[in-house]
């Protein structure tokens, strides 16, 4: 194998764009190794890591466009590696090329729409700040999905949007509804009277999905961006996002999600809670339930529970914690003792593949109580996967996270991800497989085909040894989304896989089993 | 304008970055402009650096 690179000078394309090339490239014969990308420090470092850089990366800028390949000479040539870079770029970009005027720069694009009162900005994390703040100083709102901001850029451009009375919602903020507009990876749900303001993207699309269902609708939807609500920040944009709720003509009711946010934090948030003329719904995961009563809000066990208590509130209802099914209990125990009984005694192992992070993190909170929990996003440093026993247990994974998503698209975006984790992280002692499909816009036209195909294909490579497994999925969508909850649920359940109407009640079948398997199967249903 | 007299107008946005935002956005009947962006000088961050200290002395 061989190192090849070419570099296109002065060439920039966005970075979904690139890594969906990357690995087109890397399907064809006699390739090894591909990264395409712009030459930014973070793809360089990863090109050097990867083996794939040459001594003339050391001159490009983050403008410039490299191909990288390791390959078989006698099977391929850069050349060809080149030409079908060129044909599926091409194609990509005659897919999304319209007619309308591309302006060169935001102040020129705002010249080019007069009225214009929102920016969306998801270049690259080390030119956000800068795009950010000649938004903000045009008055603009902004929305900020990009990662890699330093924590420095994000309080001084908070500080300046709050002085001006302006949203900056982010950085890495996936989800955001305003006005009924869904912005970035958010479900389209129907108007209605529930305002959110939420920390974590898809926590906040659990929610609305399940506000949706219920029969309610969603007033204003606002991101604040995972660390709005660390001391650093001090909640700047949840406490600017909950004042405008209160303020909201249109909005009844208001429900914040974050995972729990740090003391100091807290208390203000607690703060305008108490003054609060509407009702206010609180779910940080896992946080100070006692605290948050005192405060006169009501406080969640899940994302679900939160949509729950929000609807039945609105309704003039009265509400408990939610720590059911939808469906019958002995409808459940009966998908419990059937599941278990399709498994050998060896099998006993969980595989929970997320591509939502707050899923992830919310799945573990609710089995942690019964279950040794391992991932790469561990309630306790101890729970770190590199702490598991001989390298077996339980693993919860957010594929989501950093570090399986250096130079690849979000497996939101793209199933790619979870299809390999699929292959590499479900054997022969995997007993129940727990994933998330995320539905929306942004998300990947077929996530629920995505994961039955891989179901599918475990399925035939455990039947050779004679064994089976449990596969549970919920669907964090809506009938109004283009991929369609029922057609997404349908596909899984043609696939053999048991779907739940909520992550937490997924989770919480999940938990039946693995319990149930520690006491043997009784009867089968 | 303030986030409350944001919630009474009609979105228009201006998009930099990833296309596919554009496209949904475009999708919804939506007001939206993409910006055909590309790292300000290069991307070069001394250039960059040259480039925030005119802008601020520009504003001044």
């Amino acid at each position: 194998m061989t190192l090849h690179t070419s570099v296109k000078r002065n060439a920039y394309y966005d970075s979904v764009t690139l890594m969906l090339l990357s690995r087109e490239l890397q399907k064809l014969e006699g390739v090894e190794d591909v990264l395409v990308g712009m030459a930014t420090g973070l793809n360089l470092d990863l090109a050097k890591d990867l083996g794939l850089a040459d001594n003339e990366f050391d001159t490009l800028t983050p403008n410039d466009l490299f191909i990288a390949a390791k390959i078989d000479e006698a099977l391929i040539s850069m050349k060809a590696i080149e030409d079908a870079f060129n044909e599926y770029l091409n194609k990509r970009v005659e897919s999304e090329s319209d007619e309308d005027y591309q302006p060169p720069s935001l102040s020129s694009a705002i010249q080019s729409l007069p009225g214009a009162n929102m920016v969306l900005i998801s270049v690259p994390g080390q030119f956000a700040a800068a795009e950010v703040e000649d938004a903000l100083d045009a008055g603009l709102h902004v929305m900020l999905f990009s990662d890699n901001v330093p924590v420095e850029d994000e309080l001084r451009l908070k500080q300046k949007a709050v002085e001006k009375g302006l949203l900056m919602m982010g950085p890495d903020c996936g989800t955001a509804i305003i006005n009924g507009i869904p912005l970035c990876l958010a479900n389209a749900v129907r108007l209605g009277k529930i305002g959110v303001v939420g920390a974590s993207g898809t926590g906040t699309q659990e929610v609305t999905v399940q506000i949706h269902k219920l029969g309610e609708g969603l007033s204003q939807v606002i991101g604040t961006g995972g660390r709005d609500l660390k001391e650093q920040i001090g909640g700047l944009m949840m406490t600017l996002g909950f004042e405008s709720l209160i303020a909201d003509p249109e909005t009844e009711l208001i429900v914040l999600i974050s995972k729990p946010p740090a003391p100091s934090v807290a208390e203000k948030i607690y703060q305008i809670a108490k003054s609060s003329p509407k009702p206010v719904v609180i779910d940080f995961i896992g946080g100070d339930r006692a605290a948050i009563e005192a405060a006169g809000a009501i406080p969640c066990i899940s994302l679900e529970d939160a949509a729950q208590k929000a609807v039945k509130v609105l309704r003039g209802q009265e509400y408990e914690d939610f720590t059911g099914f939808s469906l019958p209990e002995d409808h459940i125990n009966c998908i419990v003792d059937t599941s278990v009984s399709k498994l050998k005694s060896d099998q006993t192992e969980l595989r929970a593949l997320f591509t939502g992070g707050t899923l992830a993190d919310e799945a573990m909170k609710l089995l942690g109580v019964h279950h040794n929990i391992y991932s790469n996003i561990p309630l306790l440093p101890e729970m770190a996967i590199a702490n598991l026993p001989e390298g077996r247990g339980h693993i919860c994974l957010d594929l989501g996270e950093d570090e399986f998503t250096r130079g690849r698209p979000h497996p939101m975006i793209d199933p790619q991800t979870r299809t390999e984790f699929f292959q590499s992280h479900v054997d022969e002692k995997t007993a129940v497989i727990l994933v998330d499909v995320v539905l929306g816009f942004g998300s990947y036209k077929d996530p629920a085909g995505a994961v039955a195909d891989s179901v599918r294909e475990i399925r035939q490579r455990l039947a050779k040894q004679g064994k089976d497994v449990v596969v549970i999925a919920s669907v964090c969508g809506t009938d109004l989304d283009s991929q369609d909850l029922n057609k997404s649920i349908a596909t899984l359940e043609a696939a053999g896989i048991i779907v739940l109407p909520s992550n937490a009640q997924a989770v919480r079948l999940t938990d039946r089993i693995l319990q149930r398997m520690k006491k043997g199967v009784l009867d089968v249903c | 304008m303030s986030v409350n007299d944001l919630f009474k107008q009609e979105l228009k946005i201006v998009n930099l970055g990833l296309k596919s935002f554009h496209s949904d956005l475009k999708s919804q009947g939506v007001t939206t402009v993409q910006v055909n962006w590309k790292p300000k000088a290069g991307g070069k961050k001394n250039m960059l650096s040259l480039l925030g200290k005119i802008n601020k002395v520009k504003q001044s």
